[in-house]
């Protein structure tokens, strides 16, 4: 693999966007209805929140359990482009390769289940055989065995799915994030925080610990069984559509938070949502943890007149210890007054969906 | 991303480590490692200890000077350990350390005193090793200089005093980040101009 994807825009139908998430920032969502909006009521506060991660609703991020969308290709030139700039954006501690092989199977295996079109695994015994045609890459390699492929298996994986991963062992009745890829993150670094426990790695996070959340999250996710994988959500914001907003580079995009007006404030600011979901894996008995991001323009989620009034009301709203934590203090009032325009005071129906 | 100071004393973060006064335990080997007012914990552990002897008979000691000079070799040189060695730095101690890890069997006790960066470091080889948390106490005594690692650059800064500081290896300015790192026995240190460059606070001296 390298970084010369053969990349024709109307292969695959034109299904897969030719778009940028960075210098130009082409990105956008051929439909923001397909977007999962993260806020089911008009406030937010932290909590668990937990639910089973089972196929949802059809034509929605939710609809099979690894979600490939427009993105995919666009998203995976990105990644290919931080870790040539930073390899240390992938990191896996010595004994978490087996967790690796059991992420690698999880993913080979939903991908070609959901979408035959794209991707296929053929097995025989340890021989397996991988295709995934939209990367244009076809692969056959003994099972176990890391000198059948061209990277580590975690790294092998990750450079074709989408979302910053990590793999949790478990060991002295916590988890420890002891392996992790981040390209796509919201300002947290993999270099610096692989090797942590699970409340080690949430430590800047604030109020949530004094409520108890990590406590209660950390319970439920060392009884997660093999087969019944989770999901939550987190979401902030993030001027332009940068994947890749890591502590590493906040030099360079950090500046980027200081050129909003009212008039580019639809294009350039983003919700930046985390679908998140949990799997236990079944050699290595680690947690492999999905971090997947997706971006909204807010002038894409005016297009949605439910999602505008929410979105107006959790953001005015928002305690400043999160919104300062999130980034965007700095903008709030502006964000507030944008939105404000797209929210006449109605009521809105609960939950996620739009009404339409 | 926020700018917070915050109490050098205050454990305020869930990644900060958390030390406690090192106790006597049963063991057959006794790995200290000690630098700054840290000789001081391991005689006060000492004093507590009703098997004093057994445990100088199976001890290693490691020590070197603080990072602001204070030297109390002169305290752990006479308690009649069955190895003393002094080092002049922490890098000079660590290669030794390393070589008594590779010989050491589980039951091993380590008692680590002193700079939250000795301790930081030294735990770092004992657990590349592979042995338990729970073997391994820790006592913060002396100095709170802190080694800060630029989360831009990747460069570790030894001794930092000031919050905002300089960062050694790229020059850029950072405030320490109340998170920590076993792996790499370091803070984290984070750009505060970036997003308005050249709007620097003023510098305050946090760590002493």
């Amino acid at each position: 693999m390298s970084l010369d994807f053969k990349f024709a825009p109307d292969d695959f139908g034109g299904f897969f966007r030719d778009e940028t998430f960075r210098d130009t920032f082409t990105y956008r969502n051929s439909d923001p209805r397909r977007f999962p909006f993260p806020f089911d009521r008009d406030d937010y506060m932290y909590s668990v929140n937990m639910e089973p991660h089972v196929p949802g609703r059809k034509g929605t991020a939710f609809e099979h359990m690894l979600d490939v969308d427009e993105h995919y290709i666009a998203e995976m030139i990105d990644r290919a482009k931080v870790l040539a700039e930073d390899p240390l954006r992938c990191q896996s501690l010595p004994h978490m390769t087996l967790a690796g092989w059991d992420v690698l199977e999880l993913i080979m295996e939903a991908k070609a289940r959901d979408y035959p079109q794209w991707f296929s695994l053929t097995r025989d015994g340890n021989r397996w055989h991988w295709v995934n045609r939209p990367l244009g890459i076809e692969q056959s390699f003994t099972f176990l065995d890391e000198s059948t492929l061209p990277y580590p298996p975690f790294e092998y994986i990750m450079r074709q799915t989408q979302g910053d991963w990590t793999l949790q062992d478990e060991r002295d009745g916590t988890l420890w994030m002891d392996a992790g890829i981040a390209t796509s993150q919201a300002d947290w670094s993999v270099d610096f925080d692989v090797g942590m426990n699970f409340h080690e790695w949430h430590a800047p996070v604030p109020l949530a610990h004094e409520k108890g959340v990590f406590d209660r999250a950390l319970k439920f996710l060392l009884k997660l069984q093999h087969g019944a994988p989770v999901r939550r959500f987190n979401w902030t914001m993030t001027v332009n559509p940068l994947l890749d907003t890591a502590p590493e580079t906040y030099p360079k995009w950090g500046p980027m938070r200081t050129t909003l007006t009212q008039e580019n404030m639809g294009q350039k600011m983003h919700l930046r949502v985390e679908l998140q979901s949990l799997y236990r894996l079944p050699r290595s008995n680690a947690i492999a943890f999905d971090i997947r991001c997706y971006l909204c323009s807010f002038e894409q989620i005016a297009e949605v007149p439910k999602w505008a009034r929410r979105l107006h009301r959790v953001i005015r709203d928002l305690p400043v210890e999160l919104a300062t934590y999130k980034g965007f203090i700095r903008n709030r009032d502006a964000m507030v007054e944008w939105l404000s325009k797209y929210d006449d005071g109605a009521p809105t129906s609960p939950g996620w969906f739009p009404d339409d | 991303m926020k700018v917070e100071l915050t109490p050098v004393n205050a454990p305020s973060m869930r990644s900060r480590p958390v030390y406690a006064p090192l106790e006597p335990r049963p063991g057959k080997l006794h790995v200290i490692v000690a630098d700054d007012e840290g000789a001081e914990a391991v005689t006060d552990m000492l004093a507590k200890a009703n098997n004093r002897s057994e445990i100088l008979a199976g001890a290693h000691v490691m020590y070197c000077p603080g990072p602001t000079g204070t030297d109390l070799s002169g305290n752990l040189e006479g308690l009649g350990a069955a190895q003393f060695f002094r080092a002049p730095t922490i890098p000079a101690l660590l290669p030794r350390l390393v070589r008594v890890l590779a010989d050491a069997h589980m039951g091993t006790q380590f008692y680590l005193a002193g700079t939250e960066g000795l301790i930081g470091q030294a735990e770092r080889e004992i657990m590349a090793t592979g042995f338990p948390f729970a073997s391994i106490q820790k006592e913060h005594r002396g100095s709170t200089l802190r080694r800060v690692q630029c989360v831009h650059c990747k460069g570790i800064t030894e001794n930092v005093a000031t919050d905002p500081f300089k960062c050694s290896h790229c020059g850029l300015n950072l405030f320490v980040r109340d998170h920590y790192s076993r792996r790499m026995a370091a803070f984290q240190g984070v750009n505060i101009d970036a997003e308005d460059p050249g709007q620097v606070p003023e510098s305050v001296v946090r760590f002493k």
